[in-house]
């Protein structure tokens, strides 16, 4: 980590061993590769197969967010905000609205708060859909690739229904939603959530007791709760290593308080502890989906908020669970401007990354694809 | 006299290398088409009616294509490598029976080019030639990745020729010869197909058989996911498609070998049950290929089903698992035989 993207990495073999004549290869993964999920550059320093030391490197896909933030009204930023983790972008709209919320005192309907946690959920399924269809792939199984992506591609004809985008939703506003669900949208929800449900068993069938699976994946990337939370790991990557920590559930924020449902968490903090997390909140989510959609309140979707967003003077840090971690927005507001003073965004997935290093130490090659996949990145969130 | 020793071998060898080159090429057609039913969706539909066409226009395609050497790369061995990993795979047919003597213009005439008397031993030795090319295109690349997929194929075929072969003494001892006509005729006096009489063979063979194919579950060598193609990442044009042919080439190859070992050749089901003469009908070569499509279909089915196994794994389950099984048949395949 820290290496710019264009400085030189120097990473030279060290001294070879006496007695043999034998060589590190240093080996470039990425930032073109098959499965670094995006523009990812892990440099490793490999003694046969095992990889001794690596370097990962980061800012292929930098955009320069944050900064672009501060020169955009409050409503504008929205939409930047769709663009970091664009696998969960709905996730990212409410974060950040509801920071500006906060700051603002603004009070969300409920109808809008209900809403509010069925999408993200839905968003959580699609973005799970996504994490498992590319893990199972790096490891080989490339079926299920398939089949995740057939379900990601409901919740996506969903999203496209509601709000008329597939991927960058902007699908939220200071103070609630711009849109009501269209009529006849929560009986196909409910509907999706049949389908998704009887699908979670079926991935399970071909990946959750094959001999190959849990070969590739028990005992891989092992990671202690201690360390995880140390190095500040956050969501499934952190519930996996048996730390039952969940915004949802810890700091409630939308309807989630009203919500029932459990929050899955490992015992071994290995690769088959995450993908075992991350395929049971398939399941809670569907849960959550279903309540909140069958106890919609009637309602505005939008509060009272004024025409010209401008907050007070001041600052405030809010978090929610996104479907990789806890994201972030901390935003600093001068009470003059129409615009942020100061944005900065907590991303899951770089936080997450940290441990990369640490956790693909000691693997083989055929690893450091699986690690990668089992952390759960997304490249526009990394960089911003 | 001249026809007999010269034209009919020539005829047949003709004709088995331009069914096997098609064959190879719309194997690629049906593995598409197979592993997309599985995978609900269509595979190729454009190039004519359901896509059956896409192997020509592949084939266009990749002779089309730039043939690039790579400027550091050691130009010899490079060109060299795809040559070598084809050409084995081409000449097992050779030995290969599809059915028994047929009449043709007033002939008898063998549906085999030859029948030499240690074919299976032949089938073994060739076999193990084309690893080989594959060692020697990743080294000759002069890149990273290629260097790291030749290496894990060279541990891999060897550990695997070594279970493979130990299963073929088992059943060379059952069949009691080396020939493969014989050993389908030896079937055909048994009874039965060696499959029911050596099945912890046929599994270990079969298992090995997918590890020698390079094939999924055990295909590290290309690996796309770790090592962007492994050996013929840099490769392109007609030499990686003789790279890719020679994997399909391949395939078919092992699947006729079983086939013939242990599943009758072309030996209709039940060869002596002489109630169900009435399948008699059918040709023996169609069964032949029956059979042979069957082991083919397992191939694309398990390689849509399973995910990959690591390298060291790989080699854990064929030094640990398939060999002293392999072995422990031999002892008791012996014991039979001398019981009996």
């Amino acid at each position: 980590m820290g290496v710019g993207p264009h400085e030189k990495v120097k990473m030279e073999a060290t001294t070879p061993r006496p007695a043999f004549d034998t060589e590190e290869l240093v080996i470039n993964m990425g930032p073109q590769h098959p499965s670094t999920h995006g523009v990812l550059r892990v440099v490793l320093r490999l003694d046969g197969e095992k990889v001794v030391d690596s370097d990962v490197i980061i800012g292929y896909l930098h955009r320069g967010i944050e900064k672009l933030s501060e020169n955009r009204n409050w409503t504008q930023i929205i939409l930047l905000t769709d663009r970091m983790d664009y696998i969960a972008a709905a996730t990212s709209n409410v974060g950040y609205c509801q920071t500006v919320e906060k700051l603002m005192a603004l009070e969300v309907p409920r109808r809008a708060q209900y809403i509010r946690t069925a999408l993200c959920e839905l968003q959580r399924i699609a973005s799970h859909c996504l994490w498992l269809g590319t893990h199972a792939m790096d490891i080989g199984a490339m079926t299920v690739f398939l089949y995740a992506f057939r379900e990601r591609e409901l919740i996506l004809d969903l999203f496209e229904e509601y709000c008329g985008a597939r991927l960058t939703y902007n699908s939220m506003r200071i103070g609630g939603l711009p849109l009501d669900i269209p009529s006849g949208w929560d009986k196909k929800v409910l509907a999706f959530c049949d389908i998704q449900m009887q699908k979670v068993d079926e991935y399970e069938e071909l990946l959750t007791n094959n001999r190959i699976w849990l070969e590739r994946t028990r005992d891989i990337g092992v990671i202690s709760a201690r360390d995880a939370t140390a190095i500040g790991l956050s969501g499934p990557a952190l519930r996996g290593s048996g730390v039952p920590r969940d915004i949802r559930k810890d700091e409630p924020y939308a309807a989630y308080s009203e919500m029932k449902f459990d929050v899955p968490i490992g015992t071994r903090g290995d690769t088959y502890d995450r993908y075992l997390v991350r395929l049971e909140e398939f399941r809670q989510s569907v849960r959550i989906i279903r309540q909140a959609i069958e106890g919609l309140p009637e309602g505005p979707i939008i509060g009272k908020v004024p025409r010209l967003i401008k907050p007070p003077a001041g600052e405030t840090y809010h978090a929610i669970e996104s479907p990789k971690g806890e994201i972030g927005f901390f935003i600093v507001s001068d009470g003059k401007s129409t615009n942020p003073y100061r944005f900065r965004v907590r991303p899951p997935s770089f936080c997450n990354l940290q441990a990369l290093s640490r956790l693909i130490k000691g693997h083989l090659v055929a690893d450091v694809v699986a690690l990668i996949g089992s952390i759960d990145i997304v490249l526009g969130e990394v960089d911003r | 006299m001249i026809i007999d020793t010269y034209v009919i071998p020539l005829l047949k060898i003709l004709i088995v290398l331009n069914a096997t080159l098609v064959g190879v090429t719309f194997m690629v057609l049906l593995e598409r088409k197979v592993i997309a039913w599985v995978q609900v969706r269509l595979g190729p539909m454009r190039v004519g009616p359901y896509g059956i066409l896409q192997p020509i226009a592949d084939a266009v395609k990749l002779l089309l294509k730039e043939d690039i050497t790579p400027a550091r790369a050691d130009k010899w061995v490079f060109t060299a490598a795809p040559i070598i990993v084809m050409v084995p795979a081409l000449i097992t047919f050779a030995v290969i029976p599809f059915g028994p003597a047929v009449r043709l213009f007033g002939r008898d005439v063998p549906l085999y080019i030859t029948d030499i008397n240690v074919g299976l031993l032949y089938i073994v030795s060739v076999a193990s030639i084309g690893v080989y090319g594959i060692i020697l295109g990743g080294w000759a690349s002069n890149s990273k990745y290629p260097l790291l997929a030749s290496l894990r194929a060279s541990a891999q075929l060897i550990s695997y020729e070594v279970a493979v072969t130990m299963t073929l003494v088992s059943l060379i001892m059952t069949a009691g010869t080396l020939s493969m006509v014989k050993i389908v005729e030896s079937q055909y006096m048994a009874g039965v197909w060696y499959a029911f009489v050596q099945p912890v063979a046929f599994v270990v063979f079969f298992i090995g058989a997918l590890a020698e194919t390079n094939r999924a579950p055990f295909d590290m060598a290309e690996a796309e996911q770790e090592l962007t193609g492994g050996f013929h990442t840099e490769y392109s044009g007609m030499r990686f498609a003789l790279f890719f042919l020679a994997e399909y080439a391949n395939m078919i190859v092992i699947s006729s070998v079983s086939t013939t070992l242990f599943l009758g050749g072309w030996l209709r089901p039940f060869p002596n049950v002489a109630a169900l003469s009435f399948l008699d009908f059918v040709p023996a070569w169609i069964w032949f290929l029956l059979k042979t499509f069957a082991f083919l279909y397992v191939f694309l089915w398990v390689r849509a089903t399973l995910p990959r196994y690591r390298y060291d794994q790989l080699m854990r389950l064929g030094w640990k698992v398939l060999i002293p099984i392999a072995i422990a048949n031999i002892i008791v395949t012996g014991i039979v035989k001398v019981a009996l």
